[in-house]
């Protein structure tokens, strides 16, 4: 005697009914267990076909990301590098034009400085009545002179002021670029993320910090982000005193 | 006085450059790195180094330690200002000999202030 799963010992026993209606010409009872047999054939079926679609999605998911990557590799990434390189670019432009104008008007500032501490001392000199009446007509020349090229180089004070207002234009583009490369690195990690749920292999984070040797540096502290950092000066110096220094 | 400023962004070598003179030191020579700056300091005449430790080629820390090895240099204050602020990189600085320590953005008056700390000390010593 064959063991029967109980699916097929419902079946067996389905069957001997239909054997037995059909014997009976009871028309109404064939009719229903045919159907009856039908729908375990059916529902066999609807699951094969809900296998194959789940492999379908799935390949067509692994399709759609790779693409994503290679999108990633062949286009975003270089074209990321290029945007960060722009941005370095960008900022030395803006601290080069700062810093000319800054160069250019502090020997200006310095000159008129040097010029009104003279023109000081010689006002006290004609106010105390220590004063010639040749030094004064040379005094009232030298004033004059002054007047005329403090115009000047205040016009030209507020014109380098202004360069240096200007030139701070590269904070809004390069945020907007910084901020592109951000997005455009959580959308890589997403991809990655889901490439290594689909091959199934166990997601390992690789805390590797170590690794990376401190003689090349590790670049600017990002708050909230590195840790075992000083925050500031006072932080370098308390801890440079501990040490000794 | 002159001082050789080593950091391989050129922006930061001028702010460093127009900062000295402010403070009344108008003797300086740049470099970019450590590899750059070793012929310099090998050349002779430099009182005082200012370096950055994150560079390409030789970093901050192995011109620190190139020097204190060599037998013409190993005097030489040096002054580090970087944006490396890992404690660990501090310590490993001082323990590299390093005279100073800033931490980039820094102020004039910070810089100012730790020079004249090295000079103080080297004159007491």
């Amino acid at each position: 005697m064959v063991d029967f799963t109980p699916a097929k010992a419902a079946q067996l026993e389905q069957a001997k009914a239909l054997v037995e209606a059909i014997q009976n010409g009871d028309d109404e009872q064939v009719n229903r267990l045919i159907q009856e047999l039908g729908k375990v054939q059916e529902s066999v079926l609807f699951q094969e076909i809900c296998k194959l679609t789940r492999q379908l999605h799935d390949a067509l998911t692994t399709f759609y990301l790779d693409e994503r990557l290679a999108r990633f590799t062949q286009n975003d990434i270089p074209n990321a590098k290029e945007r960060l390189n722009y941005v370095i670019t960008m900022t030395e432009q803006a601290a080069n034009t700062t810093l000319n104008a800054v160069e250019y008007l502090l020997p200006v500032i310095q000159g008129m400085n040097n010029e009104t501490t003279v023109l000081k001392e010689d006002w006290q000199r004609f106010r105390a009545r220590e004063m010639s009446v040749d030094e004064f007509r040379e005094l009232n020349q030298k004033i004059v002179q002054h007047f005329e090229d403090s115009g000047v180089r205040l016009q030209q004070i507020q014109e380098r002021l202004t360069e240096v207002l200007m030139a701070q234009d590269f904070q809004d583009l390069t945020g907007q670029i910084i901020r592109r490369v951000i997005t455009l690195v959580k959308d890589l990690e997403t991809s990655m993320v889901d490439m290594i749920r689909l091959s199934n292999t166990p997601s390992q984070r690789h805390r590797d910090a170590s690794v990376e040797h401190s003689s090349q540096g590790h670049g600017p502290a990002v708050p909230g982000l590195d840790t075992d950092t000083v925050s500031n000066q006072d932080d370098v110096d308390s801890l440079l005193s501990s040490l000794g220094f | 006085m002159k001082i050789l400023i080593v950091d391989d962004f050129s922006t930061m070598r001028r702010i460093i450059k127009n900062l000295l003179r402010e403070l009344g030191f108008n003797n300086t020579i740049e470099a970019d790195d450590g590899q750059t700056a070793m012929p310099k300091l090998r050349t002779g005449g430099v009182d005082f180094l200012i370096t950055d430790w994150n560079m390409p080629g030789m970093s901050g820390i192995e011109l620190l330690r190139t020097i204190r090895a060599d037998a013409n240099l190993k005097g030489l204050p040096v002054l580090m200002v970087t944006a490396e602020a890992k404690r660990e990189q501090i310590v490993e600085a001082a323990q590299a000999g390093v005279n100073g320590y800033v931490i980039k953005p820094f102020t004039a008056a910070t810089l100012e202030e730790k020079i004249n700390k090295i000079f103080e000390r080297l004159e007491n010593a």
